[in-house]
């Protein structure tokens, strides 16, 4: 038990993160060994490797969480609401071909195959801070290049206010649709200001690689200042538009889960505080920092606002 | 078969009650040995704290059960085994609580008080552990015997309210797939229904039966012979 604690109360130093090469012989192994005993779906094209990703200046420098815990503790209820459910039941889940529509208040609106999404812009590595609304977070080495360069491409309109994202709803390799927990497909939203803004990524890869099917494959946005599920995943269409759209976790519970839902220590779930996290892998919880502890970058976005009712 | 187990010696039932204890030890000993070899997944707390809750709650709702199956099966001796499932009811309950205690909230006291009084699920999940301490310590012969029979039972009755508020708290924790606490509310309301039911049926005897003693009593009128 002591060695246990022990191991917790002194996280590994930066200088310690599992090396590439190292994970990827990991890696290599799990493939290796069938996956057996640990339930964790690697597709076969999961082995494609990002070329030419670079380094950001948007990163922590905070440990990244493991490949492994990144990968096996999910909440995609489109797989399952279990926290392995994800990495347990996406074995079917395709991601060739895949087409993302861009479509609404737009001068060119089109559609993108995954591949030419792959090659837009120079991919970086953006290693943020991810918060639950659950209360425990993560450091996760995202790959992708700002959701504002892929946006340009269809020249917005003056009257797009927000923006809809659509996760994919397929019944086929997606076993949790069949269950009506939540109102299919997954959808999302932001402001207009909130998706071109710098720190709001296009992500299609993790650690180097192209996504897994549990994190969000192939292509996802991730918005590290807000709660993890506005983060919309497996991304089939995305929609300008002039009203804030009807997001699926607001609809599902709106005295919970606020359209911003920016992450905030000072405004508690109704069920459970937000001032505190525990960081997987920690034994102690750490205080929730202010906008997931990007204050600096995005609180003007929100100059003004009352951060309680606009929870 | 059923008629073979429907009486057993003193020591049949000894050797059952010995086979058992060890069964309900066994969920325990499979965590810690998940916990030594890492493989509680990438949230151990949380994986921890969700496997005590479900073990109290299922042991919970087998103590529940004795009653009911003991009526159903006409096997007295099961009424034997009720005190061993309520102990490891609150064995795993005292387990859930200290995970909270030590391993959410590491004894910050006051950050636990403004828990219990401001999260209803923590509410109600803190008083049924709380309900559960005078009936764990009244658990003894010596204990039923100092307060009456009478008196232990109707203590010991709060075992209802403890169920319901332990169901109200899994209830409220989860965040939209009420699956597991609708399937074991269900058991719950089957457990606590099958007792309100037969209780109806009793009362329903007790008024029933002076009504039928008076008619036997009655004597026909001889007719008048004119």
């Amino acid at each position: 038990m002591l060695i246990r604690v022990r191991r917790f109360a002194h996280p590994i130093a930066p200088s310690e993160i599992t090396p590439q090469s190292l994970y990827q012989a990991r890696r290599d192994f799990l493939r290796a060994a069938g996956f057996a005993g640990i339930g964790l779906a690697l597709p076969a094209w999961g082995v494609d490797k990002l070329a030419g990703v670079q380094k950001s200046s948007y990163s922590t420098s905070e440990t990244p969480t493991p490949l492994i815990n990144i990968a096996s503790y999910n909440n995609y209820y489109e797989f399952g609401t279990r926290k392995d459910s994800p990495s347990e039941n996406s074995g079917q889940f395709k991601t060739r071909p895949w087409t993302l529509r861009i479509e609404g208040l737009c001068a060119k609106p089109r559609s993108f195959a995954i591949e030419d999404l792959l090659k837009l812009a120079p991919l970086e590595e953006r290693i943020y801070r991810m918060r639950c609304v659950e209360g425990w977070s993560m450091v996760i080495p995202w790959n992708g290049y700002p959701l504002a360069t892929l946006l340009k491409q269809v020249e917005p309109l003056a009257g797009a206010k927000y923006v809809e994202f659509t996760t994919v709803a397929d019944r086929a390799t997606m076993p949790g649709l069949s269950f009506p927990v939540l109102d299919w497909p997954y959808t999302e939203g932001l402001r207009i200001d909130e998706a071109m803004h710098p720190l709001t990524l296009l992500t299609l890869g993790l650690y180097g690689e192209e996504l897994l099917a549990q994190n969000g494959a192939p292509v996802r946005v991730v918005v590290p200042w807000k709660y993890g599920f506005k983060s919309a995943k497996s991304l089939v269409r995305i929609r300008l538009v002039d009203k804030q759209p009807a997001t699926t976790w607001t609809k599902a519970d709106p005295e919970a889960y606020g359209f911003y839902s920016n992450v905030n220590p000072e405004v508690d779930h109704p069920r459970w505080s937000q001032a505190n996290e525990r960081r997987l892998g920690e034994f102690l919880k750490r205080k929730t920092l202010m906008f997931n502890g990007y204050a600096d970058q995005v609180a003007q976005l929100y100059a003004g606002m009352d951060l309680r009712k606009y929870f | 078969m059923l008629a073979v187990i429907r009486t057993l010696s003193s020591r049949q039932v000894f050797a059952i009650k010995a086979l058992l204890f060890i069964c309900c030890l066994l969920p325990c000993a499979l965590y810690l040995w998940k916990f030594f070899q890492d493989a509680l997944g990438a949230n151990p707390i949380e994986a921890i704290t969700h496997a005590s809750g479900k073990w109290t709650l299922r042991f919970l709702l087998l103590t529940l059960a004795i009653t009911p199956l003991r009526k159903l099966t006409g096997w007295h001796w099961l009424i034997r085994l009720r005190r061993m499932f309520g102990l490891f009811t609150f064995f795993y309950a005292c387990l859930h609580a200290t995970t909270y205690f030590w391993l959410d909230q590491f004894f910050d006291w006051h950050g636990i008080a403004k828990d219990i009084l401001k999260r209803p699920f923590i509410t109600v999940g803190f008083a049924a552990f709380v309900l559960l301490i005078p009936l764990a310590a009244t658990s003894s012969n010596a204990m039923v015997r100092r307060l009456g029979g009478r008196r232990w039972q109707s203590l010991h009755r709060s075992v209802y309210a403890i169920g319901i508020l332990a169901i109200l708290h899994y209830w409220w924790l989860v965040k939209r797939d009420i699956t597991a606490p609708f399937g074991y509310g269900l058991i719950l309301v089957a457990l606590l229904g099958a007792r309100a039911w037969w209780r109806e049926q009793e009362r329903r005897r007790q008024l029933a039966t002076p009504v039928e003693r008076f008619q036997r009593t009655l004597k026909p009128i001889a007719p008048r012979s004119e």
